[in-house]
C-alpha cells in the first residue's frame, strides 16, 4: 500500500499531493456534521479537480453549484454552466477527453436528457466521475428519493456504484477518481446516492483536512491519446464504423464493446481496496432471512434486522456498495445459506431483484421476494419491512 | 489468455469473461496463469525465435511520442528486431483504414488480423499501442488468426494477449 507521497509537492492552494491511500485510510479525521450535497464539496476540495460544469435545474441538490463555490475559492481549475444536461455531459466529455480530472452531478430526468452521452464516455474511455442524485424519473416530477434512474444506466459501459450515507459518499467519490483513472479500467464512475435522504439531509461524518489533495490526474496513462494540439477532437470518434457496411466493420465495434465492459470487470481487484470491498454484511451472519439492497434501502434493512431479531428471526442485510460491476461471486457467497432474500428497493421496477435472479438464477435455493418497493418518494419505514418479512416467510 | 472460443454472440473471445484479469505489479500473464516476468519473457522469446514472420508492431508512442522515453524504446525495438530476426510493422494510425489497408507496410487496431493472414504472421509484438487499441486489436487477432500474441505494457498489461508484461 501507497504511504504519503509527493512530500515536497503541493498544488496552487498549498493543498500537500497525497495518494488515495493516504487520504481514505491513514489521514486523521475529524467529526463533522452535513449535508450529502456538502459532503461531495468536502470531496472535490480535496480531489484536484480541474474542471466541471452544472445546469442548475430544480434543486435535485445543491452540489454543483456548491463545486462553483469551490472554483471561486481557487480550488476547482475550471467550472461553468452548461446549456443543459446534454450540454453539461458533452462540455464534461470535452474536457476529460482534454487530459482533465472531471466532475459533474444530476439526477433524474436531466440524466435521461443527458443519456446518449453516458455510452460514449464509456466508449471513448474517459475517467469522469458523476454523482447521481437519485430521485427516479417520472412525470409529475419529484425531487425524493427514487432510483429509476438507476436502471437506464445500468448498461452504459460505466461503472456504478451505490453509497449508503454522507460518509460513504464522501469515501467514494475519492475512491472512485482512484479507480476510474487505472489505465486498464479508465472508464467513467457513476457514484449514486438516494436524492434528498442523503444529499439534503446532515449525518455525523469524518473527513481528513482539507490542506491535501489527491494527487492529479496523469492523462498520458489514458488508453486512448489525449487531444492536444496533434490529435485533434474526435480523431477516434471520426470515420465512425457505423458508416460502413461490412463484417470487419462491425466486427471492430463489437471487439470495442467487449472492450468496454473487460474495463468495468478489471475494476474489481481495485474496487475491492478502495471501499474495503465489493459488499457489506451486516447482522446475523447466519440468518436464514437475507436482504440484498443499496444505499438508504440498506439502511432501512438493517433497522428491520435488529426489530427481526427481538421477534426471535435471525437476519442479514447484504448491501452492495457497486452495481457494475456487480459483486457476483460476493453475493453468491453471502446468500448461500439464504432461505428467503428480501430486495427491498426505492423503484417501481425493481432492477435490483432482476439483476439479483439473474445472479442467482440456478445458483441459489432461496426464494426471492422482491419487497418492500416504493417509489416516487415516497419512504420506506422500517416496520414495513418488517411486516413484509413476516407475511412472507413460512 | 484463457481458452479460446467465442464469447456469447461475439465473434471475439474476452478474457475477462473467462476469468483472466491483468497481472499484478511485478508479474506477468502466460495465458492465463501469473508467472514472473522471467518465466514469460523466456517463453516470449521462444515464441519469437521458433514461430513464422515473427514480427514486432510498434504503435505510436514509440513512433510518434516526441519524448525520450519514446526514443529510447524505439532503440530498444530495432534491437529487438535484429536480436529476434523479427521485421517491424508499425501501427502509425488508430483510425479505421477504408477501403482497405496496405498490409505489407502497416498494421490497423481495428482490422489487425488483415496484416497478420497477409504476412502469414505466427508470432507478434505489441509494444507502445495505447491500451484500448491494443486491446480491441488483441481480441480480434485471438479469435481471427493462430498468431502468438505477446504485449508489453508500460501500465497494466494485456489480458487477452498470450503472454503480457506490465509497468
Amino acid at each position: 500500500m501507497q504511504s504519503v507521497e509527493n512530500k515536497e509537492k503541493v498544488n496552487k492552494k498549498g493543498q500537500r499531493l497525497v495518494s488515495a491511500d493516504y487520504i481514505l485510510f491513514e489521514a486523521p479525521r475529524e467529526k463533522h456534521f452535513m449535508t450529502g450535497s456538502e459532503a461531495v464539496k468536502e470531496a472535490v476540495k480535496r480531489a484536484s479537480v480541474d474542471a466541471s460544469v452544472s445546469y442548475p435545474i430544480t434543486p435535485q441538490s445543491e452540489a454543483a453549484h456548491l463545486i462553483g463555490e469551490l472554483w471561486a475559492e481557487g480550488y476547482v481549475g475550471v467550472y461553468f454552466r452548461g446549456e443543459n444536461e446534454f450540454g453539461v455531459m458533452s462540455e464534461v466529455a470535452g474536457a476529460a477527453m482534454a487530459g482533465a480530472r472531471v466532475i459533474t452531478t444530476t439526477s433524474g430526468p436531466g440524466t435521461l436528457r443527458a443519456f446518449e452521452n453516458f455510452p460514449m464516455w464509456s466508449g471513448t474511455r474517459i475517467p469522469v466521475q458523476l454523482v447521481l442524485m437519485a430521485r427516479g424519473v417520472n412525470a409529475p416530477l419529484s425531487i425524493q428519493p427514487d432510483n429509476l434512474e438507476v436502471d437506464f444506466l445500468l448498461d452504459t459501459g460505466c461503472m456504478i456504484w451505490y453509497a449508503e450515507n454522507v460518509q460513504e459518499l464522501f469515501d467514494m467519490i475519492i475512491a472512485g477518481f482512484a479507480v476510474a483513472e487505472q489505465p486498464d479500467v479508465h472508464v467513467p464512475v457513476i457514484t449514486a446516492v438516494d436524492g434528498f435522504f442523503v444529499s439534503h439531509t446532515r449525518e455525523a461524518i469524518y473527513l481528513p483536512p482539507d490542506d491535501i489533495a489527491l494527487e492529479p490526474y496523469n492523462p498520458y496513462k489514458s488508453p486512448m491519446p489525449v487531444i492536444d494540439a496533434e490529435v485533434p477532437p474526435g480523431r477516434f470518434l471520426r470515420d465512425p464504423f457505423v458508416m460502413k457496411s461490412n463484417y470487419i466493420s462491425y466486427a471492430t465495434h463489437a471487439s470495442w464493446q467487449w472492450e468496454v465492459r473487460s474495463a468495468i470487470e478489471r475494476s474489481r481487484p481495485y474496487a475491492k481496496h478502495y471501499l474495503k470491498g465489493l459488499i457489506e454484511e451486516f447482522g446475523d451472519k447466519d440468518g436464514d432471512v437475507v436482504f440484498v439492497a443499496c444505499g438508504t434501502a440498506a439502511s432501512q434493512a438493517k433497522e428491520a434486522t435488529r426489530v427481526l431479531l427481538d421477534k426471535g428471526i435471525a437476519a442479514k442485510v447484504v448491501k452492495l456498495k457497486t452495481i457494475r460491476p456487480f459483486p457476483v461471486e460476493e453475493v453468491l457467497e453471502a446468500t448461500k445459506n439464504a432461505k428467503y432474500i428480501f430486495v427491498p428497493e426505492f423503484n417501481v421496477v425493481g432492477w435490483l431483484e432482476r439483476e439479483l435472479r439473474k445472479v442467482l438464477y440456478k445458483k441459489s435455493n432461496a426464494e426471492i421476494i422482491g419487497t418492500p418497493r416504493v417509489a416516487g418518494g415516497m419512504t420506506m419505514p422500517t416496520e414495513v419491512v418488517v411486516k413484509e418479512v413476516l407475511e412472507n416467510i413460512k | 489468455m484463457a481458452t479460446l472460443g467465442p464469447a456469447q454472440y461475439s465473434p471475439y473471445p474476452v478474457a475477462v469473461y473467462e476469468g483472466v484479469l491483468t497481472p499484478p505489479k511485478g508479474k506477468a500473464l502466460l495465458f492465463n496463469e501469473i508467472v514472473d516476468e522471467e518465466t514469460a519473457m523466456r517463453e516470449a522469446a521462444k515464441a519469437m525465435l521458433t514461430r513464422d514472420n515473427a514480427t514486432i508492431f510498434p504503435g505510436p508512442q514509440v513512433l510518434y511520442a516526441w519524448n525520450e522515453e519514446a526514443t529510447e524504446k524505439a532503440k530498444l525495438v530495432k534491437e529487438m528486431a535484429e536480436v529476434l530476426n523479427a521485421k517491424i510493422i508499425p501501427m502509425y494510425d488508430y483510425r479505421p483504414k477504408y477501403p482497405k489497408i496496405d498490409p505489407e507496410v502497416e498494421i490497423n487496431p481495428n482490422h489487425p488480423n488483415l496484416t497478420i493472414w497477409h504476412n502469414k504472421i505466427k508470432a507478434c509484438i505489441f509494444i507502445g499501442v495505447h491500451c484500448h487499441y491494443a486491446n480491441v486489436a488483441l481480441k480480434i487477432i485471438r479469435s481471427e488468426t493462430d498468431c502468438f500474441t505477446i504485449a508489453m505494457c508500460s501500465q497494466a498489461g494485456h489480458e487477452d494477449a498470450m503472454i503480457t508484461l506490465r509497468d
